[in-house]
């Protein structure tokens, strides 16, 4: 019987799971191919960069031959490594968006020259691992999964954080990074712990089920011990989630880390691994918050979903007014990215609501969940773009005059037209400005806010916060804009001389115009990804 | 079902056609803007040209657009009361349309947009630094407000109305004045905020309406003749009054107009004029496109607010501009007082016992409104013009240190004083047709009110007449930049006349206007009493199948 056992495993690893997991493989493969060349001397000929970048397109196209699979064969969901790991659309598109961000934060490197040739395989092996994680973030379909994926992903990152070596603020920030990335990793591994010993199982999709059998024909409240756990466990397991999104108050990392790490490594944390933590949320939003098929817990889900999105109003409106006093342009990229985060997480708190509150048996249940999530994802999308240009404008600013602060960027509008548009699109996008994708995603979030306010009136508040936030978040966008472009270039400041038509330009342009096209005005596209990817979550539960 | 009526009779090719048509009016200052990003920055002279050359076309585009309506066509022709009515999908799965078309409301604006920026652009002549960057934003500025003007589907309106923030935000922020930043950034943040007020409103009303962002559609919704789903009273009052308050800054009415006078002051001259005869009427084509028609109830229960502020804007402005020392605030001022007008227009809809009676006054009223947004997009673009003309060659723009200009360029006086006096509302001119009406038909709506919004008209007559006999009477210009006085070039002087002939020729024959409007807006003010009367029923027996919102 253990025979057919592990028989049966070993069929299912070699023929399913290690075919679905040939992406995290291909960007292991292209860690040891690193490695091993700097052992034998290879690197001197061959850049590593190009190992990195072909290790990180091969991963691309294994995610894309998948993605085209699942659309033929039509199937939702597929479990694999025995139920720890899944795979679906809403999966696949994630990986597909991240491994394209890899892609384009590999030619950023490229471009802007950070590391040099000596440090290239650590920062390459570092890089490709903090993206394996991520992917396994995305999949998680286990509690384990969860913990090791958040892991996997964030101890690269510390070291990343930390790569300017010899800078203090480089090694403050890497160090509070680390400081505070354990001890939240020590709290959600306690909450995780928490909820598996009480439910008996750590497997996604039972979990809703178990809960059914633990307050069935009760209505659950705080008096209950079992409840109280219960709270307690998300809690602290909602902690991990707070401090990889940098949602307030686990965000005090954020500002040095960004400000001490390259903007490069800054442009990386920010969107890649806000939106693996993200899209695992969603993923364990979805395993805890039950549809409204009994009221036990009907209570509790709804404090929860009001409660995040509270927290989600703080953060926003913190991240935008703290932003406001930053002469660096890496710390209020920091605290735009806190506000951000707000803004998603607003759209988690609108999939709870909707998710409890609403009854199932009505039209459109799932759908209007669903929309939820798209928003979510189309927001990431553009977020991908919007955050990474205006990082990576920096960046090419810094290589030209060894500055990042935003009173020497005046005059530039004019000096270096490509990068100061650039920016001015990223910035704009922001703001949430048509026809930008940033309005889009912005519009869509609320969209579903405005939802869940028919479940419970606060979400319509918390509406009303979002778009207040987004007028006080144009002061400090417009800021850096206006030192671009209403002020004069000082005579005596370094010139920033990159032409429209060289590699960094165009560069510049490949990350910028997909946030008018197609992400802010062909809308359709990435928004019919982005609602399928939704549904298939939907339609596996 | 809405669709299906009214289309069936009209040919495909038709349809095709004019959606081509409006689609090019919309969106050819934008290819061309794009052109122009592939000139040499140095070529100023070529840019400007070409860029004449845009604007002229995109004026010549919304000619075609005028020989092509019909303003008496049959109903039935229409697509509620819209011709070139065409839409497609745009974003199918949160139904938004590319939705387009053209009525009596929104053409005389199409026609002044397309005028004011053709004059502004001539206009531009005085703009020296970056002048590549200048044009292609000018272009952008232009797609923004004609699309403002055309979508007929929320969202789209939605997008080309912030669309336009960007431009005029690097127009006033960098070819603007000294304090060109401040200016710039008040005048960003305030439309900002009116604009996520209207995205709140556009939320509510897409989820109450069964998911949808056309106007047509939700209009239908407003007036009770869709009958799954109602949008109540209170609802509509507050809907109302969000979308009120968004297009209450744009118009701007007190006490959202204080980004006015920066941004006009601070702004160069062809900007200025872009924002005083183009920009500000968006308030009020906002109002009666989607405030209006979507939510009758609100806009009724609302409306004696309405007139009491645009008579509070029509007086406060006035005082305003007496007080003034600075000749292009003075102007901003009027402007103000003079967009009181445009809500006392509108606003007088009185539920009398004589239906027929205050149905009339009240469509007068819309009537006047209209004519006086066209009147004042060119007298105000006039006078910020004549103000321009001046302080290119003076530098500075202190009315008490003018006097005597008249000697010095006599020919330019003439045009000033023809078009202050349009602005002054002297009979003849087309300043006057606007006030009339709208001071007329306030009187059945409240006596107080109407007599408070004619004594404005005094106000108006002492700061214009105080203006003129310290800027260009008296003894000849000693001042500042004495020297610099030369008389008008032919350039400005073909800005200057045609802007006056405009001014004379709807003065003279206002019917040429209100020709084009009235068939529209007697369709809007009939629709929007009757759905009035209809609502208390119509709430009643939605209520009864919980269906309100």
């Amino acid at each position: 019987m253990f025979d057919a056992l592990l028989t049966q495993l070993l069929t299912e690893t070699t023929e399913k799971s290690l075919r679905l997991f040939s992406p995290e493989l291909a960007l292991s493969a292209g860690i040891v191919a690193m490695l091993l060349a700097r052992l034998f001397g290879v690197d001197q000929k061959l850049p590593t960069h190009w190992v990195a970048l072909w290790g990180a397109l091969a991963a691309f196209g294994l995610s894309w031959f998948a993605f085209i699979d699942f659309s033929s064969s039509g199937s939702e969901a597929v479990e694999y490594f025995s139920g720890l790991m899944v795979m679906d659309r809403f999966a696949l598109t994630f990986r597909l968006g991240l491994l394209l961000f890899l892609v384009f934060v590999i030619t950023l490197t490229v471009l802007c020259g950070i590391p040099d040739g000596e440090d290239a395989p650590d920062f390459y092996s570092l890089l490709l691992g903090s993206v394996i994680g991520m992917l396994i973030m995305g999949s998680s379909n286990h509690l384990l999964m969860l913990f090791l994926g958040i892991e996997m992903s964030s101890v690269p990152g510390y070291a990343m954080a930390g790569f300017l070596k010899g800078r203090r603020t480089s090694s403050e920030g890497a160090l509070k990074f680390v400081v505070y990335g354990a001890g939240a990793a020590g709290v959600m591994l306690y909450g995780i712990s928490l909820i598996a010993g009480l439910l008996g199982t750590a497997q996604f999709p039972e979990i809703a089920d178990r809960l059914q059998d633990l307050f069935r024909g009760e209505q659950a409240t705080l008096a209950d011990p079992v409840v109280r756990t219960l709270v307690l466990g998300l809690l602290m397991t909602l902690v991990g989630f707070a401090f990889k999104l940098s949602v307030v108050p686990f965000h005090f990392w954020t500002p040095d880390a960004f400000q001490g790490a390259p903007a490069e490594v800054g442009g990386f944390l920010g969107v890649a691994s806000k939106a693996a933590a993200f899209v695992l949320l969603v993923r364990f939003v979805l395993a805890i918050v039950t549809p409204l098929t009994s009221i036990e817990l009907s209570g509790v889900y709804l404090t929860l979903g009001i409660g995040i999105g509270v927290i989600a109003a703080i953060t926003a409106t913190f991240g935008n007014l703290a932003a406001y006093t930053q002469a660096n342009m890496k710390r209020l990229l920091a605290y735009s990215t806190i506000a951000h985060a707000g803004y998603m997480l607003m759209a988690v708190s609108a999939l709870i609501v909707l998710r409890s509150g609403v009854d199932p048996s009505t039209t459109g249940y799932d759908d209007r969940c669903a929309r939820a999530v798209e928003g979510l994802l189309y927001y990431l999308a553009v977020y991908l773009f919007m955050n990474l240009g205006a990082f990576a404008i920096t960046a090419l600013i810094r290589n030209e005059i060894f500055s990042e602060e935003i009173e020497d960027y005046a005059g530039l509008g004019f000096q270096c037209p490509v990068l100061a548009i650039g920016m001015a699109a990223c910035l704009f996008s922001l703001v949430g400005l048509p026809p930008l994708g940033g309005f889009v995603g912005k519009l869509f979030v609320f969209a579903s806010l405005y939802d869940a306010g028919f479940v419970h009136p606060i979400m319509w508040g918390l509406l009303a916060l979002g778009g207040l936030n987004t007028v006080f978040s144009l002061f400090y966008y417009l800021r850096v804009l206006k030192t671009m472009f209403l002020q004069e270039r000082p005579a005596g400041a370094r010139a920033v001389i990159i032409p429209t038509w060289s590699n960094p330009g165009v560069y510049v342009m490949l990350v910028t115009i997909p946030l008018i096209f197609p992400l802010g005005v062909g809308i359709r596209l990435i928004s019919g990804v982005a609602s399928r990817a939704a549904q298939s979550l939907f339609a596996g539960l | 079902m809405r669709l299906g009526c009214c289309i069936g009779e009209r040919s495909e090719s038709e349809m095709v056609s004019s959606e081509a048509l409006l689609t090019a009016v919309v969106f050819l200052p934008t290819v061309w803007a794009l052109i122009t990003a592939f000139f040499e920055p140095k070529a100023t002279e070529a840019i400007r040209y070409f860029g004449l050359f845009g604007t002229a076309l995109t004026f010549l585009l919304t000619l075609v657009l005028l020989g092509a309506y019909d303003p008496a066509a049959d109903a039935k022709t229409m697509q509620d009361g819209m011709q070139m009515y065409f839409s497609h999908p745009w974003i199918p799965n949160w139904s938004v349309n590319y939705a387009m078309g053209v009525d009596g409301i929104s053409l005389p604006l199409v026609l002044l947009t397309g005028l004011i920026s053709f004059l502004a652009m001539l206009a531009s002549w005085s703009i020296e630094k970056h002048v590549k960057g200048y044009v292609i934003l000018f272009l952008l500025l232009e797609t923004g407000m004609l699309g403002v003007f055309l979508s007929l589907d929320f969202l789209l309106f939605y997008i080309f109305w912030e669309v336009m923030l960007l431009p005029m935000y690097f127009l006033i922020g960098i070819w603007g004045g000294p304090k060109r930043e401040y200016a710039a950034i008040k005048f960003f943040i305030y439309t900002l905020f009116g604009g996520v007020l209207m995205l709140i409103a556009m939320l509510m009303l897409y989820f109450n309406s069964g998911n949808s962002f056309d106007l047509l559609h939700l209009a239908a919704i407003g007036q009770g003749k869709v009958p799954e789903f109602v949008f109540g009273p209170t609802f509509q009052i507050l809907a109302f009054l969000l979308l009120f308050i968004g297009f209450a800054i744009k118009l701007p009415a007190f006490p959202f107009h204080t980004w006015l006078p920066d941004a006009h002051v601070e702004a160069p001259t062809p900007i200025s004029m872009i924002l005083a005869g183009v920009l500000l009427k968006m308030g009020g084509y906002g109002i009666l496109r989607i405030a209006f028609p979507i939510l009758p109830y609100g806009a009724q229960y609302c409306a004696y607010g309405i007139v009491a502020l645009g008579v509070f804007s029509i007086i406060y402005g006035a005082f305003a501009a007496l007080a003034q020392t600075d000749f292009k605030r003075l102007v901003a001022y009027s402007s103000v007082s003079h967009m009181g007008y445009v809500l006392l227009g509108m606003g007088v809809w009185k539920i009398g016992e004589q239906a027929d009676q205050s149905i009339y006054y009240w469509q007068m009223g819309v009537n006047a409104a209209m004519f006086q947004m066209i009147a004042h997009g060119i007298s105000s673009a006039g006078m910020f013009f004549m103000v321009g003309v001046l302080y290119d060659r003076v530098h500075h723009r202190d009315l008490n240190k003018f006097g005597g200009i008249a000697g010095l360029m006599p020919q330019y006086t003439g045009i000033a004083a023809g078009i202050f006096f349009a602005g002054l509302g002297l009979p003849g001119l087309c300043g006057f047709i606007g006030e009339i009406f709208s001071v007329l038909s306030a009187w059945q709506f409240d006596k107080l009110l109407a007599i408070i919004a004619a004594a404005g008209v005094i106000l108006t007559a002492g700061y214009i007449l105080w203006t003129i006999q310290r800027v260009y009477f008296g003894p000849a210009y000693k001042g500042e930049h004495a020297e610099a006085i030369v008389p008008a070039n032919s350039r400005e002087l073909l800005i200057g006349y045609t802007l006056l002939g405009f001014a004379i020729l709807l003065g003279v024959m206002p019917q040429l206007l209100f020709n084009l409007m009235d068939p529209s807006i007697s369709l809007l003010v009939n629709n929007m009493d009757s759905a009035y009367r209809a609502l208390p029923d119509v709430a009643a027996k939605a209520a009864e199948t919980a269906l309100v919102p």
